[in-house]
């Protein structure tokens, strides 16, 4: 059984096709690329299966069950979490509050009025451990709305991997930084990924990114899925190179 | 800006104390020190100040402005003044449980319908639902007493230690003040660990970015709600305990100006600290004491200090003394 299986998944907006009846499946522990031009339709389709957008038709089944019309924290509580393209952060909020609120969410501790989030020592040991893995150990008391671009691309990844989802989607994580900054960012992510062996969904315009660091690469063109196959296969395939560089090759 | 919003979040107990201690024991002193109209003035400040923390976990902890508190004020007064007309009851400690129980009624009601809105149609919502309360006391008048109100008699403290005595000032500025006193101080705690509890984390984090809170699992209209009830509980608590004291309940109090003031105390001692609306809330007291005993034209001094407020001190007391600290400091 596939950990994530769309059935003629579909999301329009007005005339648009943006996500037009797409099957698409994630297998557990794979590491998969989503991978298109602008407008292809990449990040319409994570936002209708993580629930920020509404589907207009299709089936969305997560380890069997269906959560097609399951509002964002059950589909949370069964494990789909996501980062965002546009950096989504709590700005007022410490780096180590941002990371604290997944745990205590995972736990179900929000709902605790009487109790001092700072006296949770297994929460505080977790969330601390958390930014150690992102680098971000050293920022922890400051407000996440001050950080660098780059800080703020990893802060928001590790607020969805605090909530140890069994999905992961990635929405462009190196999207707004300095080329510079792109292969340190992907190595942190990555690392964190392989590791803890998350199944993860990354949308990434950057080639050598998606050929690097994915085990299967999905390519969607206008709303529908074009080709999918290893990183060698795609690497071959022309139809997904004229689509995407306008060139036979990618090499 | 950023320093004091990181006090929001970022307080510890060990940063809480140096600051608060002193200033509790200040309190503890006022009436040794003072006369007794002036002790039961600040208790009155202090009354507010405890509406002001209520209304402030919504603004400044969840980020929805509430143009309707007068509603939970007035309702905790209201459970007061009927429980003395109906029931003829005189135990403060009766009166302060009706008081915060009928707060928390309405706030579950109102805040129910409101918080499926967020910005000015939450404003507006809270407003409109306060105004409706309102011109129902008026119209109630075979209960509520219509515009002459109903008289809410000196109450007795503590099953009987403690009672009026001849002089009703003697027993508002002694007994009756570090009743109040005692309640401030619970509130305040009560409200410290609120914000600074897992749940106080998840609000600031509603306000920051709803979107966001709802992807880390954070239940935003549920927890909205939660915010709300508790907010109007500790607003209900500051009417029950003021309307002893000042020992007159009408209609005025449920009216929209009055929901204005609460707003004003957050706003004057900054709402984006913990301490604002408790300072705020002191300070708009003497404020309009002042203003209205020197001149007809209060309302104009009151207005007048608002425009500067948003003027110059868009952070309130509170934050313009926090930068001013934090200006020395570098000066050194």
């Amino acid at each position: 059984m596939s950990l994530l299986e769309t059935k003629r998944l579909r999301k329009f907006f007005g005339d648009l096709h943006a996500v037009d009846d797409v099957d698409f499946l994630v297998q557990e522990g794979e590491v998969l690329a989503l991978i298109g031009s602008n407008g292809a339709g990449k990040t319409t389709l994570v936002n209708v299966i993580s629930g920020l957008l509404r589907s207009d038709g299709g089936q969305i089944l997560f380890r069997g069950a269906d959560v097609t019309r399951q509002p964002v924290h059950d589909r949370i509580r069964a494990g789909i979490a996501r980062s965002f393209q546009i950096v989504n952060l709590f700005d007022h909020l410490t780096c180590f509050d941002n990371v604290s609120l997944s745990i205590f969410s995972r736990e179900g501790k929000t709902s605790r009025l009487m109790s001092l989030a700072n006296g949770d020592r297994a929460v505080r040991d977790e969330a601390l451990e958390v930014l150690n893995q992102f680098g971000l150990e050293s920022k922890r008391n400051i407000l996440a709305g001050l950080l660098s671009q780059g800080e703020r691309k990893l802060l928001d990844v590790a607020v969805a991997y605090a909530l140890r989802p069994r999905l992961l989607f990635l929405d462009e994580p190196t999207s707004g930084v300095s080329t510079r900054e792109k292969a340190p960012i992907m190595d942190i992510v990555s690392a964190v990924v392989r590791r803890e062996r998350i199944t993860a969904v990354i949308i990434e315009h950057d080639m050598d990114v998606v050929f690097g660091y994915s085990d299967r690469i999905v390519a969607m063109h206008q709303g529908a899925i074009l080709a999918q196959g290893t990183p060698a296969e795609i690497r071959k395939n022309q139809q997904v190179s004229m689509t995407l560089i306008g060139a036979p090759s990618f090499d | 800006m950023t320093g004091a919003a990181a006090s929001v979040n970022g307080q510890s107990i060990k940063r809480a104390l140096p600051l608060g201690l002193p200033f509790a024991l200040v309190l503890l002193a006022v009436p040794w020190m003072v006369s007794p109209y002036q002790a039961y003035l600040l208790s009155t400040g202090l009354t507010y100040a405890i509406a002001g923390l209520g209304f402030n976990l919504l603004l400044g902890y969840t980020g929805l402005l509430s143009f309707g508190h007068a509603a939970y004020f007035g309702m905790g007064a209201y459970a007061v003044a009927f429980l003395v007309k109906y029931f003829h009851w005189s135990s403060m400690e009766v009166f302060l449980a009706a008081g915060v129980l009928a707060a928390a009624v309405t706030s579950a009601l109102f805040g129910f319908i409101c918080v499926r809105y967020t910005r000015i149609f939450f404003s507006i919502l809270a407003l409109a639902l306060a105004q409706v309360l309102w011109s129902l006391a008026l119209k109630f008048y075979w209960a509520t007493g219509g515009s002459d109100g109903l008289r809410v008699p000196t109450p007795v403290l503590l099953g009987g230690m403690f009672a009026a005595t001849e002089d009703k000032m003697d027993f508002l500025g002694g007994p009756y003040y570090y009743f109040v006193l005692v309640a401030f101080f619970v509130a305040v705690a009560v409200m410290w660990v609120i914000v600074n509890s897992p749940f106080g984390k998840a609000l600031q984090a509603i306000r920051d970015n709803e979107t966001r809170a709802e992807f880390v699992g954070v239940r935003v209209r549920r927890y909205r709600w939660i915010a709300f009830v508790v907010s109007g509980a500790f607003t209900g608590l500051a009417g029950a305990l003021w309307v002893p004291a000042n020992g007159l309940m009408t209609p005025d109090y449920l009216y929209w100006t009055f929901s204005g003031k609460i707003v004003f105390f957050a706003v004057l001692g900054g709402f984006r600290t913990f301490a604002g609306p408790i300072l705020g809330a002191i300070v708009y007291n003497y404020l309009e004491y002042y203003a209205v005993a020197s001149t007809v034209y209060w309302q104009f001094v009151v207005g007048a200090v608002l425009m500067f407020l948003v003027l110059a001190m868009p952070t309130g007391i509170v934050g313009a003394v926090g930068r001013l600290g934090l200006a020395f400091r570098r000066a050194d």
